[in-house]
This record gives C-alpha cells, sequence and structure tokens, in this order.
C-alpha cells in the first residue's frame, strides 16, 4: 500500500515515531502547563525556560560533580520544581488579585530573563549531552529501526503521563486538587491549606518541564533557546486540546506529534506549520479546544 | 468555660469591596442548639456564614469559637477549627463523583460521623454514588452538600438557605434531617428566609436586618409574636 503512494514504510513509521517523541515532549509540557492553568489560572509563559533549565541541571551536575543521567532524572526535577515553588511564593502570589494580564506579563518576562541569564553565563552553542550507556545502540524492529534512547523517551513520557492523571484522578490528592480548580474558597472552609496546593502545583507543574528537559538533553543538545522553540508548538497545543484539561493536554500532545510526523511523510513543505493550521480551525470550529469546555 | 457559648459574634463588620454590608452583628450559639439568622434577601445573613468561615475578606470584630478568636485567620485554619459549612449555592463539585464529593472535606477530629452512618441518614447518596455531583437534582444536591460536612468531626453546622428552590417534601425531608442531628449533638447555624420552616426547626431566632441583629425571640414566642415576625421579615 504504502509503495502505491510512493513512500517506503521505513520512512513511515520513521517519522511516526518522531512524531511520538516530539509528542512525548508536547505531552509533558502541556500537561504541566494544563495543571498549572487549572489551579492557579495563569499562563505559565516561564514553562519553557524551566525546561531549558531542567536541561541545564543535568548539563551542570555532569560537569561539575559527575551525578549522570539517571541521578539527573531525580535531581533536576527537584531543582526545578524548587525554584518553580520560590518564584510562586516570591511573585506570582502577589499577582492573583489583579487582571490575568499581570501574571501573563510576569512569567513571559521571567522567561526571557532566565534565558538571558543562561545565554550570559553558558553561551548561545548547544552543548552535547551523552546518551547514558544503558540505552545506547539501535533495535531492528522488523519495520524499522528504532534508536533504543528515542524508544525510552516516549514509553518514560507515556509512563509520567498516566502516573499524573492517575493521581489526579484516583487518589485524594487527586480530588483536592481537581475541587480547587472548580471552586478553592469553598474547599479551603473545609480545612485543606488551598494556597499551599497551588504553591506545590506550580512546583510540580515546571518539575515536569524540569524533567522533560532532562529526557531532551541527549536528543536536542542542551541549549538556553531550547524551550522558547519548543513553548510556541505547546501553546498550540494547549490551545487545541483546551486549557485545563489534563487527559486532552496527554493526548492531543502525542496526537499533534504524530500529525507533525505524518505531515512530513506526505506533504514535508507544511510540517511545520500544520500544527498551527490545525489550531486555526479547531479556534475556528470549537474555540474552547478539543477537550475543553466552553 | 462549659456555660460560654461555643460562637459568639460581637461587633462584626464587614463587606466586599468598598460595599460595607455588615454593621455590627452581634449573637451567640450555645452548644446543641439550632439557631436561625432570619431576614429579607440582602440583609446580610449570608455574609455573616461567610464571615465567620473566613470567606469575607474583608471582615472585623470578634468571632469566637470554642474560645478561639477567629476574625484574622484564614479559612482553612478556621475550618480545622470544627466548623462545618454547607454555602447557599450547594457547593457541589461537578468534577467529581457523589461519592468523591463526600469524602472531600478532610476529618479534622474525631466525633463525626462514619461514612456508613451518613448513608444511613441519605440513603439517595448511596444509589447515586458514582453520578457526577452536578448530575444530581436539587434537592440530592443539597443533601449531599449536608452529608459531606457530618462525617468531618465539625461541631458547628452552618447550614446557609438549605430549603431555598426545593419542593415541599424535600424541604420536610431536610427539616426532619435537621432535628436528627440537633439530636446527635451538633449544633447549627442556619439561615434562612422561610420563617414557617426556621419555626420547626430551630430553639431560637436572630431578625437580621441591614447588617445587624434587630431582634431574637425563643421557640416558644414565635406563636405569640408571629405578626410582628412577618412584619420585620416582610413576608
Amino acid at each position: 500500500m504504502f509503495e502505491l503512494i510512493g513512500i517506503p514504510p521505513q520512512a513511515f513509521f520513521g517519522q511516526v515515531m518522531l512524531g511520538l517523541i516530539n509528542g512525548a515532549f508536547y505531552a509533558m509540557l502541556s500537561l504541566g502547563l494544563a495543571l498549572i492553568f487549572g489551579l492557579l489560572r495563569i499562563i505559565n509563559f516561564a514553562h519553557g525556560a524551566l525546561y531549558m533549565i531542567g536541561a541545564f541541571v543535568a548539563w551542570l551536575i555532569l560537569q561539575y560533580s559527575g551525578i549522570g543521567y539517571w541521578g539527573a532524572l531525580i535531581v533536576a526535577p527537584i531543582v526545578v520544581g524548587a525554584l518553580g515553588i520560590a518564584i510562586e511564593v516570591l511573585f506570582i502570589r502577589r499577582l492573583y488579585e489583579l487582571d490575568h494580564l499581570y501574571s501573563l506579563l510576569f512569567t513571559f518576562g521571567l522567561a526571557l530573563v532566565l534565558e538571558g541569564l543562561f545565554r550570559e553565563f553558558f553561551g548561545s552553542t548547544a552543548h552535547p549531552y551523552p546518551i547514558p550507556a544503558e540505552l545506547t545502540g539501535v533495535q531492528n524492529l522488523g519495520l524499522m529501526f528504532l534508536p533504543i534512547y528515542r524508544g525510552w523517551v516516549v514509553v518514560a513520557s507515556i509512563v509520567v503521563c498516566l502516573l499524573t492523571w492517575f493521581l489526579l484522578e484516583r487518589t485524594r490528592l487527586g480530588s483536592y486538587l481537581r475541587a480547587a480548580t472548580e471552586n478553592a474558597p469553598l474547599l479551603q472552609t473545609f480545612g485543606v491549606n488551598v494556597p499551599r496546593m497551588v504553591t506545590l502545583t506550580y512546583g510540580f507543574g515546571v518539575g515536569l518541564a524540569g524533567l522533560a528537559g532532562v529526557l531532551a538533553a541527549p536528543i536536542y543538545q542542551v541549549k538556553p533557546t531550547m524551550g522558547a522553540d519548543l513553548m510556541i508548538v505547546v501553546f498550540a497545543v494547549v490551545v487545541i486540546g483546551g486549557m485545563g484539561s489534563i487527559g486532552g493536554a496527554i493526548f492531543t500532545g502525542f496526537l499533534l506529534g504524530v500529525v507533525e510526523g505524518l505531515t512530513k511523510v506526505f506533504y514535508p513543505e507544511a510540517s511545520t506549520t500544520v500544527i498551527f493550521v490545525v489550531m486555526a480551525l479547531v479556534l475556528l470550529m470549537k474555540p474552547a479546544g478539543l477537550f475543553g469546555k466552553a | 468555660m462549659t456555660s460560654s457559648p461555643l460562637l459568639s459574634v460581637r461587633n462584626l463588620t464587614g463587606g466586599y469591596g468598598d460595599t460595607q454590608v455588615l454593621f455590627g452583628m452581634a449573637f451567640d450559639v450555645n452548644e446543641g442548639e439550632v439557631v436561625t439568622l432570619l431576614g429579607r434577601n440582602g440583609a446580610g445573613k449570608t455574609s455573616t456564614m461567610k464571615a465567620i468561615t473566613g470567606l469575607l475578606s474583608k471582615r472585623s470584630g470578634s468571632i469566637d469559637f470554642e474560645g478561639s478568636e477567629t476574625i484574622s485567620l484564614a479559612p482553612h485554619h478556621i475550618g480545622r477549627l470544627g466548623l462545618g459549612y454547607c454555602p447557599e449555592e450547594r457547593g457541589i463539585y461537578g468534577g467529581l463523583s457523589v461519592m468523591e464529593n463526600l469524602l472531600l472535606p478532610p476529618v479534622i477530629r474525631s466525633g463525626g460521623l462514619t461514612t456508613e452512618q451518613v448513608l444511613e441518614l441519605f440513603p439517595r447518596l448511596r444509589e447515586r454514588a458514582r453520578s457526577k455531583g452536578t448530575n444530581l437534582s436539587g434537592g440530592e444536591q443539597q443533601m449531599l452538600a449536608i452529608a459531606r460536612i457530618l462525617r468531618t468531626g465539625a461541631r458547628l453546622l452552618l447550614l446557609d438557605e438549605p430549603t431555598e428552590g426545593l419542593a415541599p417534601v424535600i424541604v420536610q425531608q431536610i427539616g426532619e434531617i435537621i432535628s436528627k442531628l440537633r439530636d446527635r449533638g451538633y449544633t447549627i447555624l442556619l439561615v434562612e428566609q422561610n420563617f414557617r420552616f426556621a419555626s420547626t426547626v430551630a430553639d431560637r431566632h436572630y431578625v437580621v436586618e441591614h447588617g445587624q441583629v434587630i431582634d431574637s425571640l425563643t421557640a416558644a414566642e414565635v406563636t405569640s409574636r408571629q405578626s410582628h415576625i412577618q412584619q420585620l421579615l416582610g413576608v
């Protein structure tokens, strides 16, 4: 069938796989954005910068303390999460009472400042980060050759997304989070410390971005603009999926990664714009997004 | 200590933004009592409830619960002292199932009903346990909003217009539930516009007008002063 339309299966499945990998990052980043939007009602424009910092933390601890990839998977999300908590407590908390525009401007400005600082200290060139020895090599899947590390990224991202979904939908903490998204003041009268929950949610959401940064480091290399490049697409993904829907963010992330990959197969010229075309169509037909509540 | 009221409100003022709605509210609720705040729309009853729970951000004066001054505490600290709040709009969460709504408020001290006891009081909730909270009928949502604050160990229940918009048969059921709760030792502060309903369940009434208590009466005085009250309430 593929030969009929002139596309060898290797190319087809290769692009689907590439799409899934991009989708893995879209999903993890838009999941964090959706979590943060749900509870804080802010659009976190600093998300890409925190993803970049996650990758830099991995690179730095490898350079200066010899902690490798597996350690970085734990250390970087914690560092980025802690940074997020500090940002929420010191700055964002002051903006809840004001118009949403202020938190938008603040996080956008913060992203520029963070990116600028990293460019100042580490230069704008990309720093390579090695694939861990356990995940090097290529697996022959018959239809295609799969670099093991890329397969790992997809699996890791799916696991993280599913765990987060489980945490939200099936646990007591998750019911607090869903309730706070709907009516936080009432939940607070029940004795739940909502302000602390908001802080920790921001920390967790950006921690996910930090984790995505570590996963990305061996594929995309580590550079100050890596977050900004990716976030333009991620925000389009979030708009398509609908703000604040957790399952929607995960599904849309992977779906659009694959859509992008398939476009590379069938009409490569459109591969970088297809997501924005989809975004425009969704905005026209279902402005709240595929999974958003109007 | 034993003779002092469970809840004591003095000189309570407060409002929203620049608009003041409470002008020196003062009343007491003793342990084991059912007390109502009666009054017309906009008299300040709901704002008083919100001030007690801490949701009215601009408030001053004194609110003493079990010997603790709560006027400047955050809502979650006030909730932890043992107040259970059932808001006028019921506040059922649509993103949570009926059971999740029921189990949502954390247990803050011992002495509350078990989940099983709550479901015995509200058998309908057991049948609808897996439905989305907001798929319940208005009456069922009201039952759920009351049910979920019974497990927490809260001793003072703040019920804001639990009969609003409900059919007479449901109103009667809610009246029976309030009586059962009093028998179990709960103290209840009730906001009502429905004077007839209030007079069947409460031990004492405060009449609220323009953000102040303008009169108070006991259940025994209700019949003798009925016309006076109805005049005050504009019924």
